[in-house]
């Protein structure tokens, strides 16, 4: 059974968004989404400064099987992305909604955004 | 296709009591998988791990005229191999495209063990039988038996003990690609990971027992995710991928799987094959390794200069290498440094001569790694 913290805000394309003190929105991917993919090998990030678009694909995670787009869940402009990621992708495998993060966001986070509960009600009728 | 339409191996409900995600594969419902694809990779590499290769097609050719006809359907010639040994070679169409890969293990005079690829098991049978007319020989295909591949360098050490009793003299001391046999157990020491091992062929009702007994004695069940990355890290061709009925063993590196001596061997495939060498390919196999960061995939454009000169047949990371590696077919005698398109983005990269690892150790001299 994978992770859904309550505290955290999803999409139905399987990125978290939690809202930090200073406004700004983390984003990751879910600890479904990363169970799904498999072992990550690579993780290709925004730069910083780069501007976001809801529903645009913003990052690529690849496992050793396959590619997968991340969609950026808010309008934004990047402010920071995770470097750690260069040299140690299966930190998103390890631990998806801590130091597995993937951007840093300055943006508002989207009201259609899911809670926990409707995130696992989707996963689970997967 | 439906899930409970694909075949299944003897092992299937242990994979799934093991935990394993499942794939459909060449109609076979297949582990991927049984939790990290790369931890089962590291253990192949550094102990030994188990893989189900039930799905490959296993026949048996006899008759007093089956080496004859193997002479003849075969660009590698089983005149070479005494009783007891394997041979790695191709099935060829006449215009020496690849009909599949195959291994051949010669049990007697006129008695041989062809193991083939799952997804080619009925056009290999069909081509075969369409071919053994004048041959008095006799196919049968095998699909009471099981196949196990125990690789790694601790896989003959662990595997022996468990082998029958009858077994174990012509086990102890096997030659690389030498293989013993006993009733319906036929043990090779061969592989498709770049590890030492066995190919142990087995009554399918044998096989769930000596699978339980390998993970108990400490060899990890391994799946086709690490199948692929290991073969493809030993330089090793998939069907389909690094070859089809399109491409001939001297454009995709399988040369050497052609026996051109003795000359007067008429082999289908021969005089196109001939022809072609005399012409010189127009294009060749290469490996290539990243040097930025990044994972490759098949079909991917390799270029140079700007310019593309093939593609990649097999792309991925090489979890030993720690590099994106791939098999390319590009225009002949390319070499150097080339760019593979991945997605928008150009990445530099490197030609270098497979295998990438062979016997736990890295093959290739890695460029220092840059970022782009």
């Amino acid at each position: 059974m994978s992770q859904v913290p309550d505290t955290l805000r999803y999409t139905p394309t399987h990125e978290w968004l939690r809202q930090e003190a200073d406004g700004s929105i983390t984003v990751g991917i879910t600890d479904h989404a990363q169970a799904q993919l498999g072992d990550l090998v690579y993780v290709e990030l925004p730069a910083v400064g780069k501007a976001l678009t809801a529903g645009d694909a913003c990052a690529v995670v690849e496992s050793v099987k396959a590619a997968a787009d991340v969609y950026a869940p808010l309008t934004g402009t990047v402010l920071a992305f995770n470097d750690a990621l260069a040299s140690a992708p299966e930190l998103v495998n390890q631990d998806p909604y801590g130091a597995g993060w993937l951007l840093r966001v300055a943006g508002a986070l989207p009201p259609d955004t899911l809670d926990a509960a409707a995130y696992r009600a989707l996963t689970e009728s997967a | 296709m439906p899930a409970d339409l694909l075949l299944k191996t003897p092992l299937h409900a242990l994979h799934l009591a093991a935990g394993a995600r499942m794939a459909p594969f060449a109609g076979w419902d297949m582990p991927l998988h049984y939790g990290s694809q790369l931890d089962e990779h590291h253990a192949v590499r550094a102990g030994a791990g188990v893989f189900d290769v039930s799905h490959m097609a296993q026949a048996d050719l006899s008759g007093p005229q089956a080496d004859h006809y193997l002479r003849r359907v075969l660009c590698g010639d089983v005149a070479r191999i005494a009783s007891g040994k394997a041979l790695y070679t191709c099935l060829l169409n006449e215009q020496a495209g690849i009909i599949d890969d195959l291994l051949v293990y010669r049990l007697g005079a006129d008695r041989f063990r062809l193991v083939l690829n799952a997804a080619r098991r009925e056009a290999d049978l069909a081509w075969l039988r369409a071919g053994q007319a004048g041959f008095d020989v006799v196919l049968t295909p095998r699909d009471e038996l099981a196949m196990l591949a125990v690789q790694g360098p601790q896989a003959r050490t662990l595997a022996d003990p468990l082998l029958p009793a009858a077994l174990r003299a012509g086990v102890a001391g096997l030659a690389r690609f030498a293989a013993a046999e006993e009733g319906d157990w036929l043990v090779g020491r061969t592989g498709y990971t770049g590890e030492d091992g066995y190919e142990i062929m087995l009554p399918a009702a044998a096989a769930p027992a000596l699978w339980q007994a390998l993970l108990q004695a400490g060899v990890r069940p391994a799946g086709l995710g690490a199948r692929d990355t290991l073969r493809l890290e030993a330089g090793l061709s998939l069907y389909g991928h690094d070859m089809d009925d399109t491409v001939t063993p001297l454009e995709c590196g399988l040369g050497w799987t052609v026996h051109w001596e003795p000359a007067q061997r008429d082999f289908i495939g021969r005089a196109a094959l001939a022809a072609q060498r005399a012409a010189g390919p127009g294009r060749q196999r290469a490996g290539v390794v990243l040097v930025c960061r990044g994972v490759l995939r098949d079909g991917a454009p390799v270029l140079q200069d700007g310019r593309q000169i093939g593609h990649l047949t097999s792309g991925g990371f090489g979890p030993t290498v720690g590099r994106g590696i791939g098999l390319a077919r590009v225009e002949a005698g390319a070499g150097g440094a080339c760019t593979i398109r991945i997605r928008d983005r150009e990445l530099p990269a490197r030609f270098v001569n497979p295998p990438f690892v062979r016997d736990g150790a890295l093959r290739v001299d890695l460029p220092p790694l840059v970022e782009v």
